[in-house]
This record gives C-alpha cells, structure tokens and sequence, in this order.
C-alpha cells in the first residue's frame, strides 16, 4: 500500500462540483499526515481541462467514451482497476449520487473498509482519523481509519472549496482505462429541473418549512408569514415527498442551493442533506421543537418553540411593523 | 417478475438519541425505532410497479422487535410476501455483515428486481443496496425518484444535485436504491393492518453463520453541542415575535 491519497473529482456536465474541492482540502489534511501525495482521479471523455485548478499533487485522467457521463458501472470498473493497481492510503468520494453510487460496490468487490458520512479528517504521525455525523447530524461517530486501503465518502460542512482550488495546473497522468464493454447501465439522457413558478435561487428572502409543519393544510401559515416578508415558501425533502410543494422549491442535495440574504427555517431539523443546499444563506433563522436540532447548528438565531404558535403572532407584527 | 424490497429499522430523529455508557453506540434501551423512510418509499415503488405491470413483491428485514408490524403494514397495503430474516441476532448489525447475509439468500427468491432505501440515518459503513449489489455482482442505481420496467430492463430517473435527472438504463437483475416513490407512500387504515396480522403469516428466513467484518471501527460517539452557534431567543410568544421583528429589521430583511 502506497502513502497516497485519491481523491475522486466528481463533475457533472462539465462542471467540478464544490465538494470534489472541499474533499481536496480535506485530503491534503490525509496526506500531510500520511507523508504520500494527494492525487485527483479523473474520470471523463475530452475532459481533462476540468484538472485545470485541482489543488493536487498529481491527476490521473482517464480517457473513455463510455465515461463522458457518470454511469455507476463505468466509473466502478474504472476506480476498481485504479485502486487495485495503485493501492492508496485512502480513497475520498462524495455521499452524492455519483460518490455514494460507487462506493458500497467497490467496498464489496475489492474487500475494502468503507467509513461513510465522513465530516472531517485528521491525523498525526501516519495515525488517520475520522469524524462522521449520523442520525442526520445528531451524533458524531469517530475513529481511526482502518490500516489497510480506506474508501471514504464525504459530506460538506467542515472544508472550504477554494482551499482545495490552486491557480497553478496540477501535473497530469493519462491514464488507460479498463475494457468498458457489456456495461449494463447507461445513460439515455438528462432531464433538465422543472422550471416551476418561482426561482428560489433568486429569491432573497426564503421561508422554509419542514416535517415540523405536519400537514398540508398547515402550509397556509408560512405562505402567510413568506407574503408578509415579500419572500416565498421553499422546502425540505419530506414536504416536497409528501407532495405538498413541488420539486421546484426542494432545497438540498437533490434540489436547489440557495443563498438568500434571510432563510426563515421552520419544522426542519436540519439533517446534513437539507443544509448543504441552505448553509450559504446570509441569515438564518431556525424554529424548532427540538433543542437537539441539528438547524441550531447551523442558524444564526433560534427558537425553541412550536412554529405553527409562533407564526401568526409575527406575521401580524411583521404587517404591522411594515405598515407603521 | 419478482421484486424484493429490503426494509430496516433506524432511530426515530424526532425523539431524543442517548449515547450508552460505553461512549461507542447509541443507547438502544429508550429508542424509538421506526422504519427506514426512503424504504418506506422503496416498497412504494415496488407496489406502483406491481399495479402497472404485475408482479410479486416481496418484503424482507431484520427479524428485530418492531419489524413485525412493519412487514403486517407491507402486507396491508399490498405486498405479497413478508420474509423476517432470522438468526442475526438482536444487535446491531452493520450493513456489509447485513449485506453478506442478504446476498446468501435472495438468489433462492429469484429476483429481477431489488428495491432498497437509497440511505439509512444511521449508515456508517455504506448503504445497503450499493454494497449487496458489488457482492452479488448486480448493477446499481441509486437516488431515483422513478423506476419504469420493460423487457429485461428499467428505465429509471435519477437525481443529481441541483435537481438535474439523468436517465438511466439499467438491464435486470438490478439493485436500486430509491431516494422517492413517484408518489408519496400509500396510508393504510390501522385496522387493515390488523386484519393482515389475523389472516397473513409472516415467513422465516434464516441467515448463514453472520460475519460482522466490514463495519467501522467506531471509537467514541458525542453529541455534537446543541445550539452552539444559534443565539437562542427565549421569552414567551409575543416577546420572541417582538425580538424577531427587531433583528429582521436590523438585518435589513424588513
């Protein structure tokens, strides 16, 4: 087993994602402690001027037509051959559906450990740690890495994307890819977002509500409450499951990233897939039952009381105040 | 066609999670466990499919307490089969080990098809389905929030970030992992469950020998500090809309 520590740089549409950055960061961390180099995987068709700002020691692109776009048998077969071949210390992939589609297999195919959910990572005298968050952000688990080759996906939260930016090219290594014939997934093709009536990646002030709404009914209250700000309702994954709010107003991992200058949150806990898409927003304010919320976390304010009470009370004072 | 649906149980988030004595796991005497979500949304799917083009859906899951009224439900609203894989024992069981003892049984039920949550709350060392797919050597598909099946394949929608679906064609057997049924979980009447657990039995299947390797090594568990970053407003109702007003305005939100 080598020192070295891959990083799997997961792009979509032509596009590096902010986490393959975040995980750069956070693999240097890896391999300043292991003493090896941090080495970005690169996996595409005609895509290697995607390596361009890599802060990596080294990227290893892998050249296929049958890797123009992410397919999870593709790219398994693929890092499966590299990892087999090279051995690295530790292999960072994304808890998304590029890294998380990948990883379990690999796991099980290569015999490998697998930490999920992974937050941070530390380490010192060649001695790797972890620190992953479970139970939707209630409880950090952690622990040493495994001794032998370690496949870990990350969430964001902890690293920052320019620090895993450089404004030098990293040194690039082709790669051959594996036979990548008799694939039985493939891509037909993309379905762009549902436009919706409103953009809520434009939309400066959002109120946000969660499982803590607890019926449909109850969405006039925060429908109110966004009317009187002049902002809109967006959602969290259970509302928009439920069917209550369309796709369109989902903020998370699979829906949009917002940035608004207020992010009223009410009902939502604040499980790691809702805030990667809410963390960004100037000011948040978080109502919840549960003191325990992973929201508080993240909020610059909060309120430990039932929104569906509270609601009301400061929409009428919210008129009134904009009246006076 | 055959589905199977693999079902888990995971802490309830809503109620308060205990770290035990030992510092290394969460406490289980008090937790309330319910079932996995995203395999609530699984089994949905998996019925959806069946009341379009016919199928047998079978459900499995841990033999643990709870499971019982969790494969009764299944039953209710509309599963064919409920399988409680027995012989794991009460613990814990991470998912490799659980994987492991999946794919030494399912090739007997004879699947085309298997459905599982896209994640669990308390994954660790994976999720499920990617892990039972790399040891069955099936292909897999995870976040969908659609499945269409056809002649020896399904057609399926998955989610990237920012709501982008990419559409894939998957030849069967395949595992999938489903992050949202196409439409939300079907309610089933108390008393429909009951009269399942009257008139429907539940099969057993027993587990091979269980090897628990593969997990993570897990050295200390915290809580992370509850409202250390938010300022929390106290008072009663009035006072705490009151102070809201105030700071939307001196944040330039009013």
């Amino acid at each position: 087993m080598s020192a070295d520590i891959f990083v799997l740089i997961e792009h979509l549409k032509g596009q590096v994602s902010d986490l393959s950055y975040m995980m750069l960061a956070a693999g240097r961390v890896l391999a300043l402690a292991s003493g090896g180099r941090l080495q970005g995987l690169l996996l595409g068709h005609e895509a290697q001027g995607l390596s361009a700002d890599l802060a990596a020691d080294n990227v290893m692109y892998i050249d296929h037509a049958a890797l123009a776009d992410f397919t999870p048998e593709a790219y398994c077969r693929t890092l499966a051959s590299v990892i087999e071949r090279e051995s690295p210390r530790a292999v960072l992939m994304g808890e998304t559906s590029i890294g998380a589609d990948v990883a379990g297999a690999l796991s099980a195919q290569l015999n490998l450990p697998l930490v999920s959910l992974c937050r941070s990572l530390s380490g010192e005298a060649g001695k790797l740690h972890y620190q992953s968050q479970i139970c939707g952000g209630k409880i950090f688990a952690e622990g040493s890495l495994p001794d032998s080759t370690t496949l870990i996906t990350m969430v964001p939260g902890v690293y920052k994307p320019e620090d895993g930016k450089s404004s030098s090219k990293p040194e690039i290594t082709p790669v051959e890819a594996p036979d990548l014939i008799s694939l039985r997934v493939s891509l037909k093709g993309y379905i762009a977002p549902e436009a919706g009536d409103v953009d809520i990646t434009r939309e400066p002030i959002l109120v946000a509500v969660g499982r803590g709404i607890q019926q449909e009914m109850n969405l006039e209250i925060p429908e109110e409450l966004a009317e009187a700000l002049g902002g809109v309702m967006c959602a969290s994954r259970p509302v928009v499951d439920q069917g209550w709010l369309p796709t369109s107003r989902l903020v998370g991992k699979s829906g949009k990233h917002v940035k608004p200058k207020l992010y009223f949150a009410v009902g939502i806990s604040g499980a790691p897939e809702h805030m990667e898409g809410a963390a960004d927003s100037d000011l948040i304010i978080a109502v919840n039952t549960d003191a325990a919320a992973p929201i508080f976390e993240y909020a610059n304010f909060g309120v430990q009381v039932d929104a569906l009470d509270l609601m009301p009370v400061l929409t009428e004072k919210i008129k009134a105040a904009k009246g006076g | 066609m055959n589905i199977v649906v693999l079902v888990k149980l995971v802490p309830d988030l809503v109620e308060e999670l205990e770290i035990d004595a030992g510092g290394k796991s969460l406490d289980m005497t008090f937790m309330r466990q319910i079932i996995n979500e995203h395999d609530e949304h699984a089994l949905e799917q998996a019925l959806l499919l069946k009341e379009r083009k016919g199928a047998e859906v079978t459900v499995i899951g841990l033999g643990t307490e709870g499971m019982d009224d969790i494969l009764f439900t299944a039953a209710a609203k509309g599963a064919d089969h409920q399988i409680r894989l027995t012989g794991v024992g009460d613990g814990p069981v991470n998912n490799h080990a659980l994987a492991r003892a999946y794919a030494s049984v399912l090739g007997g039920l004879n699947p085309n098809l298997i459905l599982t949550g896209v994640q669990a709350n308390n994954d660790l060392d994976g999720a499920l389905g990617p892990i039972l797919a790399g040891l069955m050597q099936w292909p897999y598909v995870g976040y969908i929030s659609g499945v269409s099946v056809g002649d020896g394949r399904c057609t399926v929608r998955k989610e990237f970030t920012g709501g982008l679906i990419g559409e894939m064609e998957v030849e069967l057997p395949a595992v999938l992992g489903i992050q949202a049924a196409e439409s939300p979980p079907r309610y089933v009447a108390v008393s429909k469950v009951r009269q399942a657990m009257k008139t429907m039995s539940l099969d057993e299947l027993p587990a091979p020998a269980l090897d628990t390797q593969g997990g993570v090594d897990v050295e200390r568990m915290i809580l992370p500090e509850g409202g250390e970053h938010a300022e929390m407003i106290e008072g009663d109702i009035e006072a705490i809309a009151d102070r809201l007003v105030t700071l939307l305005r001196e944040h330039g939100a009013l």
